[in-house]
């Protein structure tokens, strides 16, 4: 077996690394040549840099492109740019302007990595006569006894498991993350030791194609027409403003309301509740309006073992969840139900969650998968009709 | 070319260096002049091949514009308004479409219709066009970028008004090209600023560009017997392709073709795969039209030759050259079965 897990001399063995033009994919590239494997370096071109955005520190702009090649370059690989813009206006930036339309807070990179780094590119590199696809993401793929298993990073700075949740099991085993078992600097240092001009390159902030993390803009270029402006509304009723858009609100924000405290009260701080899309109306509440302990989930991409038919009922099993990239997993008992759903009950109520971000689940260090935030609720015991939703207006 | 890079004036001076600069570029108008049977006159010097077909449908402002719609780029582009007539299924033009879109209005037209295709090597009726669209009164651009050096070419055979060339693909230099331009023919100036090239196209000529240019057209004009020799070659490498792998086609192939271009379809396997594939088996090809860097849309070549999209996308150019022999279309055949195999195309 050779490093990557395949019977093969690492000479003989094509692998293809997706290059941003980063230091970590500049470095997964070095590292593998380093060891003998036939590398082929691809990038793929996502968006017209020029028609969106160009700014430095988020990925794929025309810069990173230049840089990816001259890393190829350097270590002595063939390195392709593959024109994905079709692909990724579809499948990526229209879902994420209509998510955003629909009142929730979608997260493009996951639709990125299922859609076009894990499919399309993945079938690339099948067609390439490719072994495996390599990335520069901090995840760890472990064989396990029932196949290849998703392990957070090493770095729990840098862990990127969140956004990778819908890999699915035949990805997977095509997939390989050399840096999984890395630090950052640890990989600074290996960019600095391979020569890499990328070592000092910041890392990416944002979404690639959304500047300054302006994204109702974004929208609005994306649906022309389809940003309007409404009343804020307080979760009593009362009327306490205007907004420009609903897309310009999350689920559990408090700045930038543009509100001031409610006359003649006690000054206290007001959140977004819930967006309703629908009659144009941000809700906003104090906040105890925002915790919730029952989470619903669509589209589930399931890793870990098989569970028994009947968990939707039962006791469920003990899990830890992330409902945020930025924040800790919290222990939860996950159900799973009917046509790729789940009900996700937290033991301890959580605040701000947002429809349309991912519930990813955990036990311990792996992945055993995840799916979209469909709705919430404030506890098991509140029926659908009170379960708040994006787009519904759970009164 | 030796000699040139000896050249140090700018040939619109007038002290000794300019002249001998000046010498050079004459002696280059006249070589290429020689290829397409002309008067050194009738040659203008651009940077490109695109730049002489934009300089072509650019040039006579008021008239009607028809194109065929296998074009390159630069042409379609060039008008992207234009009137487009159609090919059969091996690529062939429609000349009756033409006549009768001619014949549909009155309006002095100007018909663009390019000698070989690029992407096929199919050679279009670039004469029986001429015919046709000067009896109703048109004149005719001719884009021979393809043709050059794989054909005898001649402006007053082909009955054209108008023709481009471009000097890589005769084997010289990039960055150069020229519109050649029928007796009296004046088309608007396209780059003001200068005397040059008769006040059509201003700048500081290319000197060195240009004096390659004249001498690949030498040789050019020299080995057309050779050229010719590429087709049995080429109808081998067919052959055995589509022997091994019954899916595959030979796009126009039924049609006359120079002897050194065909063109592979693999439906479902894109064409950007396929190139990256044979690359990294040492073979090079191109997929599309190949010109715009790494992007490769479904051809609209192949579009107009009635495949959808998703065969218009899954289609190679390969081009043998002077150096190509038995053993290189052995290495192609090798790669190119090896990755056709390996893809199952998705309809079985």
């Amino acid at each position: 077996m050779n490093s990557l897990g395949l019977p093969k001399r690492p000479q003989d063995t094509r692998v293809v690394v997706a290059m941003s033009g980063g230091v970590d994919s500049s470095v997964t590239a070095a590292v593998l040549r380093e060891e003998g494997y036939d590398v082929v370096g691809i990038t793929l071109q996502l968006y017209d840099h020029g028609l969106a955005l160009q700014k430095p520190g988020a990925c794929c702009a025309g810069q990173d492109i230049y840089d990816a090649r001259q890393v190829a370059d350097r270590i002595g690989i063939p390195h392709y740019v593959l024109d994905y813009e079709g692909r990724f206006s579809q499948d990526v930036m229209d879902d994420f302007a209509d998510s955003y339309l629909r009142g929730e807070t979608p997260i493009p990179c996951v639709r990125c990595n299922q859609r076009v780094k894990f499919r399309d590119l993945l079938n690339t590199a099948r067609d390439l006569g490719a072994e495996a696809l390599a990335t520069g993401h901090y995840v760890r793929r472990i064989a396990g006894p029932q196949g290849a298993e998703l392990h957070r990073a090493v770095d729990p700075a840098k862990d990127q498991s969140y956004f990778l949740f819908a890999t699915t099991r035949e990805q997977l085993e095509f997939l390989r993350f050399p840096l999984g078992g890395l630090t950052k600097p640890e990989t600074r240092a290996l960019a600095e030791r391979h020569g890499l001009e990328v070592a000092a390159k910041p890392d990416s902030q944002d979404i690639c194609f959304v500047p300054n993390g302006n994204y109702a803009e974004v929208v609005a270029k994306l649906r022309p027409g389809s940003v309007e402006p409404g009343d804020i509304v307080h979760v009593d009723g009362r009327v306490l403003g205007r907004h420009k858009g609903v897309v310009h609100y999350t689920v559990g924000q408090r700045k930038g309301l543009g509100i001031g405290g409610i006359r003649g009260q006690q000054e206290e701080a007001l959140y977004v509740v819930r967006l309703e899309p629908a009659r144009r109306r941000v809700v906003v509440g104090p906040r105890r309006d925002l915790a919730r302990s029952l989470v619903m989930v669509r589209d589930v991409n399931w890793l870990g073992p098989d569970l028994a038919p009947d968990t939707a009922n039962g006791a469920g099993i003990e899990v830890s969840v992330k409902l945020r990239s930025a924040q800790p997993a919290a222990p939860a008992l996950w159900r799973a139900g009917p046509d790729g759903t789940a009900q996700v009950e937290l033991l301890e109520p959580q605040h701000g969650i947002a429809p349309g971000q991912a519930c990813v689940v955990y036990q311990g260090d792996r992945v055993l998968g995840g799916g979209w935030i469909s709705a919430t609720a404030g506890s098991v015991g509140e029926n659908a009709a009170k379960l708040v939703g994006a787009g519904e207006t759970a009164a | 070319m030796g000699q040139a890079m000896d050249l140090v004036g700018n040939p619109s001076s007038v002290h000794a260096f300019g002249r001998s600069a000046r010498r050079a570029v004459e002696e280059a108008r006249a070589a290429v002049a020689a290829l397409v049977g002309v008067k050194p006159a009738q040659v203008l010097f651009t940077g490109s091949g695109t730049e002489a077909n934009n300089f072509a449908l650019r040039g006579f402002p008021g008239r009607r514009m028809l194109t065929s719609a296998i074009e390159h780029e630069s042409v379609l582009a060039a008008q992207p308004e234009a009137e487009r007539f159609g090919v059969d299924r091996d690529g062939v033009v429609d000349l009756d479409e033409l006549e009768r879109r001619l014949a549909a209005a009155g309006d002095p037209a100007l018909v663009s219709l390019m000698l070989v295709n690029n992407e096929t090597g199919v050679i279009q009726p670039v004469a029986d066009a001429a015919r046709i669209a000067h009896a109703h009164g048109a004149l005719v651009h001719c884009d021979a970028v393809q043709a050059a050096g794989r054909m005898p070419l001649s402006l007053r055979d082909l009955g054209v008004d108008l023709m481009t060339l471009s000097a890589h693909k005769l084997g010289g230099p990039t960055g150069v090209g020229a519109l050649i331009l029928a007796e009296g023919l004046e088309p608007d100036a396209l780059i003001r600023g200068g005397g040059q090239e008769r006040r059509k196209r201003a700048g500081t000529e290319n000197l060195l560009g240009i004096v390659g240019f004249g001498a690949a057209a030498r040789l050019a004009l020299d080995g057309l017997a050779e050229a010719a020799d590429l087709a049995s070659l080429r109808d081998r490498l067919e052959r055995e392709a589509l022997a091994a792998i019954p899916r595959a086609q030979a796009m126009g192939a039924g049609a006359a073709r120079v002897a050194n271009t065909s063109c592979l379809m693999l439906a479902g396997l894109p064409g950007e795969t396929q190139v990256m594939t044979l690359d990294l088996a040492g073979v090079a090809v191109s997929a599309g039209s190949a010109c715009s860097s790494g992007k490769v849309k479904p051809s609209h070549v192949l579009a107009a030759m009635g495949e959808d999209d998703r065969s218009a996308a899954s289609a190679i150019r390969v081009s043998l050259g002077w150096t190509s022999d038995d053993e290189a279309v052995d290495r192609f055949l090798t790669a190119w079965t090896a990755m056709a195999r390996r893809s199952a195309p998705a309809d079985g």
